[in-house]
């Protein structure tokens, strides 16, 4: 459904990226894990449009998305959860959903719904200013923000990032039950082992290159993976 | 719409009505020549411009300095077309130069064109500027308005613009009567109207989804772009509207000052604008209405007495000289940033509730002290 073919990328004077190419099945979780400044970001960045690739090309449902504007790809499908989350601390709950459809001209009213199903908290402070929310809920916002555009692909930056250990199972198996309902996941992270536990399949980063892949699970208990972004 | 929406509307209406007829019924009663128009009619000029730099400064994060610039080219185009043409082809005004313009337009028509030619030099200018960021963009636009004055005073365009001299007996405020009649149109109200319609206009493109675009690109550009708002296109948008109602109210200005001349839209004017917004409140309408006629209140009347001798029933006119007034005024203005940091309203609007709250919770603050005290 969704497919990266050696795809570089320079990104502040250096390569991030160097000749990656990985595939993400439809209805599927794939995570791209890897240690800080291993390129992850970048990648994600240059699908959603916000960076242009140097070489290479992306594709997402047969078409070629490569370098296209960011209103483009999201209105294609994709939407990126950025990392840090990025909701929009002056605007409430619900205007931080709204701007999540933007692209959309349809009714929006039974998808903010749903994700108010998803994430009853954000219904019981959808008048409060985004900044007013604790780290978690908003968090819970960038996901439901996102999911407002109606993805088919979630591409999401590091959900786990400044969040309480309870704060992230709860952030994972609200993933899990996304994915469940349809909508394919892509996911970076630096917390390894939940990303993995979580993931269909894995691809492990190391400064721009994609040096191993394979099945979530075979990842988990891999050698090299287990004493690189496991702890031994 | 539920009923308490409903309510807050009616309220709405009813207080505005309530100060179009206290403007109405002023301008029945009062000596037309009173400081009180001067203050009302620059007041309403002064709140349409601060609130249309507000749509860009303050609800869509460009910190531009072009206000002056486009106010200026509102006033001329006003008053280019609306100066029959009579007196366009006589060497009343254009003496110098014969005026290359052999036609002349109604008051409403000349508003709207005001608007549309500084909305389109926006459009022209914000292709290249809007591409840069914070600082820098407002050094472009204060280049371009002060380009832009030199320009109007050039000899080259003087059939057009007159060159440095003045431009007046075009429709002026005391010039303007009703449709299709030769009855005189109270000024002070007309003001009122033509401001009272802008800013309706531009609370509700705040409150549109578009609106919501520009918050979300002030609070975070990048998380903006990623939600697929394209950045250049809705800057460019807030621009130019920002800079049609600027034109608007250069043209209104040029109204209430019945001359224009390049020289009266120097970048101290967008300076006032831009304390205006600050006292007001970044990011709140009702803010920059209340700030514009505090500050034109203050300047034009409350305080003119320390420059003319007297003062509060106080004869010194050794102290209170030409002049003074400013100083007193800065001090003020100091006050109001160091006491109200985020301005009178910060980013809040005025309302009913507000109002209603903030008596409640002084009443309660009352009585615990009362409770202390007993």
């Amino acid at each position: 459904m969704f497919e990266i073919k050696n795809l570089s990328v320079n990104y502040g004077g250096i390569e991030a990226v160097r000749d990656i190419s990985l595939s993400v099945p439809e209805g599927s979780i794939v995570t791209l894990i890897g240690a800080n400044g291993a390129g992850k970001s970048t990648t994600l960045r240059t699908i959603a449009g916000l960076v242009k690739p140097r070489s290479g090309r992306i594709e997402f449902m047969g078409e070629d998305i490569t370098g296209k504007d960011p209103a483009y790809i999201v209105g294609k499908g994709i939407t990126l959860v950025p990392e840090g989350r990025r909701i929009f601390p002056d605007l409430t709950v619900l205007e931080n959903l709204k701007i999540g459809a933007y692209l959309r001209s349809d009714s929006i009213e039974d998808d903010i719904e749903w994700v108010y199903s998803l994430f009853p908290r954000l219904k019981e402070r959808s008048w409060q200013y985004g900044g007013t929310l604790s780290g978690g809920e908003q968090q819970m916002l960038a996901v439901g923000r996102a999911l407002m555009s109606k993805p088919r692909l979630m591409m999401m930056d590091e959900p786990s990032l400044g969040l309480a250990p309870l704060v992230v199972r709860d952030i994972f198996s609200i993933i899990r039950k996304i994915n469940e309902e349809g909508v394919t996941i892509l996911l970076i992270e630096q917390n390894a082992n939940m990303a993995l536990q979580t993931a269909d399949t894995g691809y492990v980063m190391e400064t721009g290159r994609i040096t191993l892949s394979g099945k979530g699970s075979d990842l988990i208990t891999d050698e090299g993976v287990r004493k690189a972004y496991l702890g031994g | 719409m539920d009923k308490e929406k409903r309510n807050h509307l009616i309220r709405l209406f009813v207080a505005i009505a309530l100060v179009y007829g206290m403007v109405a019924v002023l301008e029945a009663t009062l000596r037309p020549t009173s400081i009180v128009f001067t203050v009302l009619r620059k007041g309403a000029i002064y709140s349409l411009v601060a609130v249309s730099m507000n749509l860009l400064n303050g609800f869509t994060g460009l910190f531009s300095l072009g206000q002056a610039g486009f106010m200026l080219l509102g006033a001329y185009t006003y008053a280019i077309l609306t100066m029959p043409t009579a007196v366009k082809e006589s060497d009343r005004v254009y003496r110098y130069y014969d005026c290359i313009v052999h036609f002349d337009t109604g008051v409403i028509v000349g508003l709207i064109a005001a608007g549309l030619v500084a909305a389109l030099f926006a459009f022209l200018i914000g292709l290249p500027v809007l591409r840069l960021k914070s600082d820098y963009l407002a050094i472009a636009t204060l280049g371009f308005a002060e380009i832009i004055r030199a320009i109007f005073q050039w000899d080259v365009l003087g059939p057009l613009t007159n060159g440095a001299n003045l431009l007046r007996e075009f429709k002026d405020l005391s010039r303007i009567t009703l449709p299709f009649s030769d009855i005189p149109f109270p000024p002070t109200l007309f003001v009122f109207i033509v401001v009272g319609i802008c800013i309706l206009l531009i609370v509700l493109l705040i409150n549109s989804t578009y609106g919501r675009a520009f918050k979300a690109i002030r609070d975070d550009e990048i998380a903006a772009e990623a939600m697929g708002i394209s950045l250049f296109r809705h800057k460019e948008l807030s621009f130019v509207i920002s800079s049609f109602f600027a034109g608007v109210s250069g043209a209104l200005l040029a109204m209430f000052q019945y001359t224009v001349q390049a020289q009266q839209f120097r970048t101290v004017l967008t300076y006032e604008l831009l304390l205006i917004v600050v006292i007001g409140g970044i990011g709140s309408i009702s803010g920059s209405c209340i700030a514009s006629f505090l500050y034109i209140a203050l300047s034009e009347w409350w305080l003119r007495g320390l420059d003319m001798g007297r003062f509060l029933g106080i004869d010194a006119p050794d102290l209170f000289r030409s002049g003074f007034r400013r100083l007193v005024f800065s001090v003020i203005i100091m006050v109001i940033v160091l006491f109200f940091s985020r301005g009178i309203m910060g980013d809040k609007e005025l309302s009913f509730e507000r109002f209603k709250d903030g008596m409640k919770g002084m009443k309660a603050r009352l009585a615990r002290t009362k409770e202390v005290k007993g």
